[in-house]
């Protein structure tokens, strides 16, 4: 009894240390994927943002603000306790990060319903951008869409005919290949689903090997990727089939795939070879600070601390100011590291999707490189559902 | 379908059931000799490829990743076993459940801390990274050389369990812990023995693995889900069950990913067997594990004595 | 009955239901999220315990019935249907039926078999659960509303938490008296030695299927309080660590004892917080942790007290190993 007792005690004393109010500042909570197999896209998240807070000396849009940083563990329930704790106990008026859309999923209203900003960094599920959405949702990344959308599309302008796509069998991998479908005119001759946890697809490279397409699409996030690539290579279809892809070959899995992932092509609305001043600074500091190539990912948060900075500083600190601060969001008055940025009506970016390839950068390290833009100021495919104006 | 794809794809499924084995062996054998669940297998696993990766990161070199990993891998099996896992001998499987899972957390962060969250590169030596022609397809040399390997180290463990002195000991130490001991055995450094082999083929086959699969936290978790239901499905306890129990499930899992779908597409419509035949296809291992057991609770192949 | 055990469980329970008066005094309303979660969590183990603790039948895959109850809630959400009883009889209705089959089927088994075979049928539900394109995949199923159940208006925290707490408080009376009927002599007396007890003339299988189907039924009930709680279901809920970690928080607060997995529960989570507070590296302390716990005692938190009470005659639950026969 007695271990139990001050176990809870321990836990209550704990829990109420954090609560105590620190006056004249802005908190933000920043929720992400942090610890576990996948917990490397958080911890970009998280290093791009907190630069931003550091380099403006702990201050946003010149108000000092405190980051509290939760790890939603890509659990769910977990993060909807997160929610609550960061809204009922810390009263946020921001809560940034998100990874995964499935957490997405079981936040978003939560946080939006209770008037809190919610400035997304990853994480685009089709039902948010559509009827779902809320005015007091910002999404800094995409609509998961949008990345498909853009290698369909290259996929045309090539002129390839047969294509085969392939994605973990899961909503968003369903929703890549529908999106890469949706600008594709060609013939999709088949959709392979494999297994969320199935880290091996020898099997289903000797099928593609056997329909022999002009080109394969595929979604492999995170780990998958790493064998995905790794193992079309061994298989011997680099070169032979060209691959397609999307968050597939992308900062997080670069440095594990290195050369096995040359010549593979990637959409995505931005690359570490931007050349704007926006960019070329962030990719600088990113790599001076970390030492490491900067992600994608790290650039979405790096873009969600900017536009917070611009508009805490639009209002002078008072994000009380719901309806102002709203309007400073929406204005999106800052420099992007993607150059062009405006939101759209549901609260996601209307943005240039780009096409890049795998190859060697001018320090001789396996980067993107930036090969064509097929979509200029591209909307998501729902944002007509959108009540909002 | 030719009959060249589907040979391919056997072959595909041996793979699986070679590097399923390698671990299934270690698992059922403390299983067998110590009457201990061991949770934390797949984290010994997890353990060997990141030796393997560090090692190959420094050296370039793949022989040596593996001449590190296999014997680290098994010191640091033999030292968890010494300083947690011997007290828990005693006690029943709910308690070793429960620690070493407390182990799987622990070394899932560990290596998070150590070598960061993302995946570790590693790769085939510049040998083996190409392919053989086989059946009209291209066959990854280096599946071929998994598949060498992991039969090799089968051949060698049957002869030594069968053939050598140790075996004897452990054979019998699995059968009659008590007589062993009486005739002046040390079981305890018996029991760490095999511990440390078990340990070891999981850094082998972490080894093999680093070049196909990422190397990534957690890993150990899937394919330890898999080698569970190899060695229940093959009968706990015994080699030959794991074996078997290894191949039948690789070749099941694979030759099921690959065909079903097509086959369901015969009979259902397009859009329906594209989401039917995943999901079926990815419950087909344990679909046929509970089938096994609610015909044959011991598994298919159990240990004869004892 | 005033045993150490007993004194302890009254205390447990009071506190527990004191945390809206804690939350409302030091005005922090997470509290009672935090702590309906530890509750629910504490129902679901309850539930298992039945069968592990009291049946030594250690089934891997109770998180399948949180799973049904959650997706109960969902589903019939999603199609307008607000009705909690409504949900309550469609949870307990599927629960039941798939209860009984896979009951059924896994209870030909025993030891290390009977922990796999649960497993894989928890697995197969799960993966089925991600190819539910309909309701979400793998992405799950925001709910819009918690479940209406008349007057009893649970949208509002407080009222919720102490429904849960009621509901809590109602099954650990309803199991004491399971525990010592009849039904659940010979389920102990199955634990002990099912041989003898099939030899005395007790259909086993039967008592042993009826206490698997209760204690999922149990579990269902938690999922659909899981699923009102977080307005969420999803396929995450059916995860094998989640069958995990029920087994871990029965241990941990000591199986075989009634309280104890109320206990298990209430310090597993507490921890995890505490330690996610401290570290974003928490499960590295978390880990060993677990491991001294159980090294250093093999009868979790409550078995240490009912050691103690035993002495005194309350000796109603004897927590420790008997899965030799596991083999």
């Amino acid at each position: 009894m007695r271990i139990r007792t001050t176990l809870i005690a321990a836990g209550l004393a704990a829990a109420g240390l954090l609560a105590a109010p620190a006056c004249a500042q802005i908190k933000i909570g920043f929720m992400a994927e942090l610890s576990g197999p996948q917990g490397a896209l958080g911890q970009d998240q998280y290093d791009a943002f907190m630069m931003v807070v550091e380099a403006n000396g702990g201050k946003l849009g010149g108000v000092p603000v405190q980051i509290l940083k939760e790890d939603s563990q890509l659990k769910p329930e977990v993060a909807t306790q997160i929610v609550d704790k960061l809204i009922e106990k810390e009263r946020v008026p921001i809560i940034t990060g998100v990874t995964f859309s499935n957490v997405m999923m079981a936040v978003h209203k939560k946080i939006t319903e209770k008037e809190v900003f919610l400035i997304g960094s990853n994480a685009g599920p089709a039902p948010i951008a559509g009827a779902q959405c809320s005015a007091y949702s910002f999404i800094t990344s995409w609509q998961n869409d949008n990345q498909a959308e853009v290698v369909g599309k290259y996929a045309n302008d090539k002129g390839y005919k047969k294509v085969i796509g392939m994605a973990p069998n899961y909503q968003a991998g369903k929703d890549f290949i529908a999106g890469f479908k949706r600008l594709y005119k060609g013939e999709v001759i088949d959709e392979i689903y494999t297994p969320l946890n199935q880290p091996d697809f020898s099997a289903e490279l000797a099928q593609v090997a056997a329909k022999n397409p002009d080109a394969v699409y595929v979604f492999y996030p995170g780990g998958l990727g790493v064998n995905f690539v790794r193992q079309y290579k061994q298989a011997g279809l680099a070169g032979k089939i060209p691959l397609l892809s999307t968050s597939t070959a992308d900062g997080s899995t670069l440095p594990a795939q290195k050369d096995d992932a040359l010549g593979v092509i990637s959409g995505t609305f931005w690359g570490p070879d931007f050349n704007n001043p926006a960019s070329r600074k962030f990719v600088e500091d990113y790599e001076k600070k970390y030492n490491r190539i900067p992600s994608q990912y790290a650039a979405q948060s790096y873009d969600a601390a900017l536009l917070l900075d611009s508009a805490i500083g639009k209002v002078k600190g008072n994000v009380a100011d719901k309806k102002a601060f709203m309007a400073a969001l929406k204005a999106a008055d800052f420099k992007s590291v993607r150059g062009n940025f405006k939101f759209n009506n549901n609260g996601f970016p209307i943005q240039d999707q780009h096409i890049f390839e795998v190859a060697k950068d001018a320090k001789g390290r396996v980067s993107l490189k930036t090969i064509a833009t097929p979509l200029k100021d591209h909307s998501d495919a729902y944002h007509a559902q959108c009540a909002l104006k | 379908m030719t009959l060249g794809l589907f040979l391919t794809q056997t072959l595909n499924g041996l793979q699986l059931g070679v590097l399923l084995f390698l671990l299934a062996a270690g698992l059922t054998l403390v299983f067998g000799i110590m009457n201990f669940v061991n949770l934390a297998h797949g984290s010994l696993y997890m353990m060997g490829a990141y030796f393997a990766a560090a090692v190959f990161n420094a050296t370039n070199s793949f022989v040596l990743a593996g001449v590190v990993a296999v014997p680290a891998t098994m010191l640091l099996g033999m030292l968890v076993e010494r300083v947690a896992l011997i007290r828990l001998y005693q006690r029943d499987h709910l308690d070793q459940v429960l620690a070493t899972f407390g182990l799987i957390l622990f070394f899932n962060e560990l290596v998070r801390i150590i070598w960061g969250p993302a995946s570790v590169y590693m790769n085939a030596p510049e040998a083996l990274s190409g392919t053989v022609m086989l059946f009209g397809f291209g066959y990854p040399a280096y599946r071929f050389a998994i598949i060498a390997a992991g039969l090799f180290v089968g051949a060698g463990l049957y002869w030594m369990i069968h053939k050598t002195r140790v075996g004897m000991l452990i054979r019998a130490g699995a059968t009659k812990p008590e007589m062993v001991a009486a005739l002046g055995v040390n079981i305890s450094l018996l029991n760490t023995l095999v511990f440390g082999l078990g340990a070891g083929l999981a850094g082998f086959a972490g080894w093999m693995a680093g070049p196909i699969l990422s190397v990534q936290p957690g890993m150990g978790e899937p394919i330890l889900i898999l080698t569970l239901v190899v060695i229940v499905t093959g009968g706990i306890g015994s080699i030959r069950g794991a074996f078997y129990g290894a191949m039948i499930v690789g070749i099941v899992d694979t030759i099921g990913r690959a065909f079903l779908p097509t086959l369901l597409r015969e009979f259902l419509e397009r859009s329906l067997a594209q989401a039917a035949g995943p999901a079926i296809a990815s419950i087909l291992i344990y679909l046929l594990m509970a089938v096994v057991l609610a015909v044959r609770p011991q598994g298919l192949f159990p240990v004869k004595h004892g | 009955m005033r045993s150490p055990q007993l004194w302890a469980a009254a205390v447990l329970l009071g506190l527990l239901g004191l945390v809206p008066v804690y939350a409302a005094v030091f005005e922090q309303p997470f509290y009672i999220t935090l702590f309906a979660r530890i509750l629910i969590f504490a129902i679901a183990a309850l539930g298992l315990n039945l069968i592990l603790g009291y049946g030594a039948m250690v089934s891997f895959g109770h998180a399948l019935y949180i799973g049904i109850g959650a997706y109960a809630v969902g589903i019939l959400s999603f199609h307008g249907v607000t009705s909690g009883w409504a949900h309550l009889g469609a949870g307990l209705a599927v629960g039941a039926v798939a209860a009984t089959v896979v009951g059924w089927v896994c209870l030909r088994t025993s030891g290390i078999a009977f922990i796999m075979i649960t497993l894989a049928f928890a697995q197969m539900f799960y993966f089925l659960s991600v190819s539910l394109k309909q309701y979400g995949g793998d992405d799950g199923l925001t709910i819009a509303a918690r479940s209406d159940f008349g007057w009893v208006n649970l949208a509002n925290n407080t009222v919720f938490y102490y429904a849960i707490f009621a509901v809590l408080v109602a099954l650990l009376l309803l199991f004491r008296r399971i525990v010592d009927s009849r039904f659940g002599m010979v389920l102990r007396g199955c634990k002990s030695n099912e041989r003898r007890m099939a030899a005395l003339g007790f259909p086993t299988m039967r008592y042993k299927l009826a206490a698997y189907v209760i204690s999922a039924q149990v579990c269902v009930v938690a999922g659909m309080m899981l699923a009102n709680l977080t307005k969420f279901a999803s396929p995450s809920f059916m995860q094998w660590q989640a069958s995990g970690d029920l087994i871990v928080m029965i241990v941990l607060g000591g199986m075989g004892t009634l309280i104890g997995p109320v206990a298990g529960a209430t310090g597993l989570l507490l921890l995890e917080e505490v330690l996610a507070g401290w570290t974003q590296h928490w499960m590295v302390i978390l880990g060993p942790l677990i491991v001294v716990i159980v090294i250093v005692s093999n009868r979790g938190i409550f078995g240490v007290l009912a050691a103690l009470g035993r002495t005194g005659g309350a000796g109603r639950a004897r927590p420790g190993g008997t899965s030799g026969e596991a083999r």
